[in-house]
């Protein structure tokens, strides 16, 4: 289930609840998030779609532990993460999150084994544990037999499966990913998509998704809209592939 | 755990360009470091190994140095009849003497350069057991002839073997060249102290010092007690190890404080050579950190990963320092012994001791140079360093 209108019963993994977010530039206060409610359920796959500019990269963030809110509290799996300290926070992170970034974000230094290992590093797993963790992911991922190869020596796609094998390796509590098919081709798009779908169906993980391609939206259970600040639930989907085109 | 350290490693690996600006700096500060304390050492250990712990020493009451006032031929004969003296066969193992400085050119420049001249009595050398005759032969006493120390016939003109000279007044001929094991005793002329007496036109029975030769190097209190004790001695006793490490201080002092200025200076270049090397690192991969802080390593993680790389820097810089300097060791160099104005030839020391100083150095160097970017790098708001491309 997933709500907007913040009527949810208090079940929901991620509840988010009057939040607002405010920067300020240039002396200008400018609110990107306005009393925003959000509920979303385990096992859950949502579409975020909207405007440049409209929030949506923030909204991740706050709902990542990456930033706070100005106003309003987000609760995850029982733990109020808005009044977290920074340290706190950090090991939350750790815990629940697996970040899918636009532009994979590996470490160039390290080669794919690593960079999957990284989570494993703050948990308290051995040398060997960390092994068939990153294995298994990678496996998922189809890249076992690249393990040691260096993010440059890997194509777009398969950076960003890598990366997406970091992200589940740790199994994390849910999976946001900040337009993970927004610098990619269509085909190696649409692998990340059956991927992220995989994740969703067969492993029944946890996907906020934050997309411009109406295909990726396509994917998930539910679409939803930035607008003005607030969360509208989408047209139904075939609506918005016909509405986009 | 920490963010691993092959991540240091290899980022270091990947952007060397940068980090060799940091490397150099600080390679070249521990050099020059580690190249004035070896001289230090190199003065010290000269001047110590010319003293030997069962020798002692007689000067003048209040004089830093046996440069300065005289030991009287009768205070020489209570020396030689106190306890503690060694003998050979009856005859006390005490050699009274006379030093004077005379000018000689040094090879390297052509310039004069003052050497001591030393007038000992013929038992010297069994007085200061460990100096041996390598060429040549001892002085015949009554002779105008010289023996010279090891250093001297390569560092000055004309005092090889056989060479005739002339020198307050008197012609003398090098008979004969000793080895003193490289302490100071390597840089002087010796003759016999009789003969120097006549040469100069000093009286006969009056002498700058006299050192003793002991039963052993505990035989020295009883020596001291017996010689401070008597009414008719004006004299300070003093082992002759103790004596030769005193004189020492004052220039390695001054070479060490000099070094020490010149560090300090290049040091404050090498560490912002690091912070430098260091911010760029940090703005380079603000994205790199971003993402390892929203994995979630804490700020303190990346902090000591920061400085681990700043330390690893300063670490190959500080290598590099210790290898530059490495040949110095044992080069043979000259300096004026401030004590006794005479021209004294010593050898660079680099010891494990230096080099070990000197990459404790580079290390400290490079955690001063790493803190300010390592706190930046942990500091940046991780949300804005995401945005960033
Ligand atoms: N640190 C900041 N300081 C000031 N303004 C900011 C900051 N971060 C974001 N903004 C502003 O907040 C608004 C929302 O930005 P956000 O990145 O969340 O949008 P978005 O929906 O992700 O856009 P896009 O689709 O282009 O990624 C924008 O107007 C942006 O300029
Ligand atoms: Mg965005």
């Amino acid at each position: 289930m997933v709500r907007v209108d913040g009527s949810g019963s208090g079940g929901a993994l991620i509840q988010v609840r009057g939040v607002d977010k405010n920067y300020s530039r240039a002396g200008e206060e400018i609110h990107v998030l306005q009393s925003l409610n959000l509920d979303v359920d385990k096992g859950e796959f949502v579409a975020f779609m909207g405007p440049s500019g409209s929030g949506k990269t923030t909204l991740l963030n706050l709902l990542g532990g990456l930033d706070v809110p100005t106003h309003g509290s987000i609760t995850v799996d029982g733990d109020e993460i808005t009044h977290m300290s920074a340290g706190k926070l950090t090991q939350w992170r750790a815990r629940h999150v697996g970040f899918i970034f636009q532009m994979y974000n590996l470490i160039p230094v390290l080669n794919a084994f690593q960079n999957v290992e990284l989570p494993l590093l703050l948990t308290k797993l051995s040398k060997s544990e960390r092994r068939q963790h990153v294995e298994a992911a990678l496996t998922i991922v189809g890249l076992a037999e690249r393990m040691n190869h260096y993010p440059r020596q890997l194509s777009g796609g398969q950076e960003q499966r890598v990366a997406i094998a970091r992200a589940i390796v740790a199994d994390p509590t849910f999976l946001l990913c900040d337009e993970p098919t927004g610098d990619l081709d269509r085909k190696s798009a649409d692998e990340i998509l059956d991927l992220l779908t995989r994740l969703s169906t067969e492993y029944h993980k946890t996907i906020l998704m934050v997309t411009h391609d109406p295909a990726a939206a396509e994917r998930a259970h539910t679409l939803l809209h930035l607008n003005k600040g607030v969360l509208v639930e989408g047209a139904h989907l075939d609506q918005v592939a016909g509405g986009v085109a | 755990m920490p963010i691993p350290v092959v991540y240091n490693f290899r980022s270091v690996r990947a952007r060397w360009p940068s980090a060799i600006v940091a490397v150099l700096g600080i390679a070249g500060t521990v050099g020059v470091f580690i190249a004035m304390l070896s001289l230090a050492m190199g003065f010290k250990a000269t001047l110590v190994s010319s003293g030997t712990a069962d020798n002692a020493l007689v000067i003048r009451a209040g004089a830093t140095s046996e440069m300065m006032g005289a030991v009287t031929l009768d205070e020489v004969k209570i020396i030689q009849d106190a306890p503690g003296v060694a003998r050979n066969g009856s005859a006390p193992l005490v050699s009274p003497e006379v030093v004077v400085i005379a000018p000689f050119p040094l090879r390297a420049t052509g310039t004069d350069a003052n050497v001591q001249v030393r007038g000992v009595s013929g038992n010297a050398l069994l007085v200061r057991d460990k100096i041996k005759i390598v060429q040549g032969r001892f002085f015949q006493p009554g002779l105008s002839e010289l023996v010279v120390g090891r250093n001297v016939p390569d560092t000055y003109n004309g005092l090889n073997l056989g060479n005739t000279v002339t020198f307050g007044g008197g012609k003398w001929t090098v008979v004969g060249i000793f080895d003193a094991g490289g302490s100071a005793f390597d840089s002087e002329v010796w003759c016999d102290s009789r003969v120097l007496d006549q040469v100069y036109k000093y009286p006969e029975n009056i002498f700058q010092s006299a050192t003793a030769h002991l039963t052993s190097p505990a035989a020295l209190q009883e020596f001291k007690d017996s010689i401070t004790a008597d009414p008719r001695m004006n004299v300070d006793v003093s082992r002759e190890i103790d004596y030769y490490a005193k004189q020492s201080t004052r220039m390695t002092t001054l070479i060490t404080i000099l070094g020490g200025v010149v560090a300090s200076i290049m040091a404050f270049g090498a560490i912002f050579g690091a912070l430098n090397t260091m911010y760029s690192a940090v703005a380079e991969r603000s994205r790199e950190i971003a993402t390892m802080r929203a994995i979630g390593f804490g700020a303190p993680s990346v902090i000591i990963s920061f400085l681990i790389e700043a330390l690893l820097i300063s670490f190959i810089g500080g290598l590099l320092g210790c290898l530059a300097v490495l040949p110095l060791n044992g080069l043979t160099t000259g300096a004026m012994n401030w004590q006794t104005f005479s021209h004294l030839a010593f050898a660079f020391r680099v010891t494990p001791l230096l080099l070990a100083m000197g990459i404790i150095f580079a290390l400290a160097m490079g955690l001063i140079g790493g803190v300010p970017p390592a706190v930046r790098a942990a500091s940046r708001p991780v949300a804005q360093s995401l945005r960033e491309l």
